[in-house]
């Protein structure tokens, strides 16, 4: 059995002991934006990205641990799937370098992105509807021989291929529970469906670093709670996962290093609880003055404020 | 009222030249259209290039009939590239726009007057089939006895039409099976996903426009043997639209799609023809004069086919072959 298709609960010891090293790796890690990491699978240095006068991302520098999950956090707004584009291939920076395993991805193509072991998904999932779950599955494998044009005509050359990768798919559907489904459209699955069978695709690659944008989004409690046993499943069995989330929740749960973005930037970094403590975040994610009283001073000086901004516009007027 | 010539005219229209340049257009299409989603509006420019390759190099050039052949598909495949590599990276709208563009120029470059010498101007080009003709196996009228016939050159184009369609539909099915027609199915449902499983989705777009664009040739090739002449007007918009219709009859992504919407298409328009023709003429006819005149008769049949074309697209909006259980998804 290939090794990416057995259950989590069955992981052999030695990806046990690698996962948790991994982990370790991280404990001597400072807490503090751009950190170095051990064993980093992915870098990024001075990435640069403006929409005209917006600067969506600034990420000065940022490792991402290899064999652990790590989340990317931050306020709507804080250029986390950007950040993300940017690192897949599917938009351009302005500016800066990053790296996956030592090889700059600079004017990388998303497609030799993928290629190179980085799997992407996407925060509005995108399941290809018209085309049935085995279908969806199958797509997801790379270096088919019957993509090719010149041997796809010609079922021999590939056939055997595509019974191995039947197999793959048919074991990761069982493992995702969507063996049900393996007939249906995609397109009729439901929201927490499409997003299990989005990650379940892209395992069919056997990525080494899998990148999910808010695998959450729209999932009900049910399914989340199997969704993060599949993603930690991903870790258990050497992968390295990087993600965008909003649900604290989740994120505390799973996550082993906590990246936080704030207008573009890498505002903190470290172990979930850590991160969740740190006035940085807070204030990032409620305004620094969240926890000051508003008074009936303040109240007053601010509203005498407006009010004088607004005469001086009428003057101008 | 003569019904049966009516039918056999019909008849004979469904399964004559016209319908065999069609499928094969609309069979090029389903490859762009109906399995990589890309908008082709321009099939009757790679139409012309084919066409105009062969007439212009054995009337023009005075080379062989088989060369033109060769050297109309390759002109097509060039033509796809410099149709491709500027639009397939961007949104699917520019393609419509440029290929409908492109197929004008085309169009409007061959029957200048600046290049009438090789290509005839408006009056086009003839005496170029003969290397087809000497093979024509079949003398007299042949058909269906009691139905329908043709004449002997008609049916001889007939022929080696209908097995390029037979051939052509053996491609698409074998191609559209394989993992390559499914990586051309994904693109049409979302490039993005498909970019990010590490295909590279602008190269599978390339192979998929000039592979249907090949098709559209072979329509071209058709177009011209059908009159035994080439012109301008042969090309126009039109043809591009007709062939659209005639694939959403058929049902789109469906190999056979492409054939039995061109039968049913070329069966109702030249049966609407008759019909009004036959019912507004005599001392007598059936629609009387204040309601329709002969020559209102020879355009009205467009407007039912409009409507014909309305009523499918309401009632069976996936056309003859299609699933409706896709196009439910939509509606998600």
């Amino acid at each position: 059995m290939p090794a990416d298709t057995r259950p989590a609960s069955a992981t052999n010891s030695s990806d046990r002991a690698d996962a948790g090293a991994a982990q370790q790796g991280l404990a001597d890690v400072a807490h503090q934006p751009g950190a170095a990491k051990p064993d980093p699978i992915l870098v990024a240095d001075h990435v640069v990205r403006n929409f005209g006068g917006l600067t969506a991302v600034d990420v000065a520098h940022v490792e991402v641990q290899r064999g652990v999950i790590t989340a990317l956090i931050g306020p709507n707004g804080a250029g986390k799937t950007t950040f993300f584009n940017l690192l897949t291939g599917f938009d351009r920076p302005d500016s800066g370098e990053w790296s996956f395993n030592g090889r700059s991805l600079d004017k990388m193509p998303a497609y030799k992105v993928a290629r190179m072991g980085m799997i992407r998904t996407f925060q509005l999932t995108k399941v290809l509807s018209k085309l049935t779950v085995i279908e969806n599955m199958r797509v997801g494998a790379v270096g088919q021989k019957g993509e090719s044009l010149l041997s796809a005509m010609f079922r021999p050359l590939w056939r055997s291929q595509e019974r191995s990768n039947t197999e793959k798919a048919d074991a990761l559907l069982e493992r995702f529970l969507l063996i049900k489904k393996r007939e249906d459209f995609a397109g009729s699955l439901s929201g927490g469906q499409r997003k299990l069978l989005e990650v379940a695709r892209a395992l069919m690659a056997d990525p080494e670093l899998v990148m999910l944008d808010e695998p959450m989004a729209g999932v009900n409690p049910a399914l989340k709670q199997s969704l993060l046993g599949h993603v930690k499943s991903l870790r258990d069995e050497g992968r390295t996962v990087l993600f965008v989330e909003h649900d604290m929740d989740m994120v505390r749960d799973i996550s082993d290093w906590v990246i936080v973005m704030a207008q573009g930037k890498v505002v903190a970094e470290g172990p979930p609880d850590a991160v969740m403590q740190d006035q940085r975040v807070i204030d990032a994610y409620l305004g620094a003055h969240h926890d000051s009283e508003l008074t009936f001073e303040d109240e007053q000086r601010i509203i005498a404020e407006a009010e004088a901004e607004l005469a001086r516009r009428e003057e101008k007027k | 009222m003569d019904w049966q010539s009516i039918l056999s005219l019909s008849v004979q229209q469904a399964f004559g030249p016209t319908a065999v340049i069609y499928c094969l257009a609309a069979i090029g299409l389903n490859v762009h259209f109906g399995y990589t989603g890309l908008l082709n509006f321009g099939q009757a420019g790679f139409m012309a290039v084919a066409g105009y390759s062969v007439a212009s190099i054995v009337s023009t050039w005075n080379m062989s009939f088989w060369l033109g052949i060769l050297v109309g598909l390759l002109l097509t495949v060039v033509l796809a590239l410099i149709l491709g590599v500027p639009t397939l990276r961007l949104r699917a709208d520019y393609l419509a726009i440029v290929t409908i563009a492109a197929a004008e120029i085309i169009r409007q470059t061959v029957g200048s007057v600046t290049l009438v010498d090789y290509f005839g101007g408006q009056d086009g080009l003839t005496g170029f089939i003969d290397s087809f003709r000497n093979l024509n196996p079949y003398s007299g009228s042949v058909g269906i006895p009691g139905v329908t016939a043709w004449s002997s050159y008609d049916f001889w184009v007939m022929t080696v039409g209908w097995v390029m369609v037979a051939l052509s539909c053996v491609v698409v099915w074998l191609l559209m099976r394989s993992p390559w027609g499914r990586v051309l199915k994904s693109i049409r449902e979302d490039e993005d996903a498909v970019r990010s499983l590490g295909k590279n989705v602008y190269s599978y777009k390339m192979q998929s426009l000039v592979i249907g664009g090949l098709f559209g040739a072979l329509a071209g090739f058709a177009t011209a043997l059908r009159s035994a002449a080439i012109g301008p007007s042969f090309f126009a918009t039109d043809i591009t639209f007709f062939a659209y219709t005639v694939l959403l009859i058929g049902g789109a992504a469906r190999v056979l799609g492409p054939v039995v919407g061109s039968v049913i298409f070329w069966f109702l328009l030249s049966f609407l023809g008759l019909f009004f023709d036959q019912a507004t003429r005599g001392s007598d006819p059936l629609i009387p004069d204040w309601i329709m005149s002969p020559t209102e008769a020879s355009l009205i049949r467009f407007i039912f086919l409009g409507l014909g074309l309305m009523l499918l697209m309401i009632f069976r909006p996936q056309g003859i072959f299609g699933d409706r259980r896709e196009l439910a998804l939509d509606a998600r």
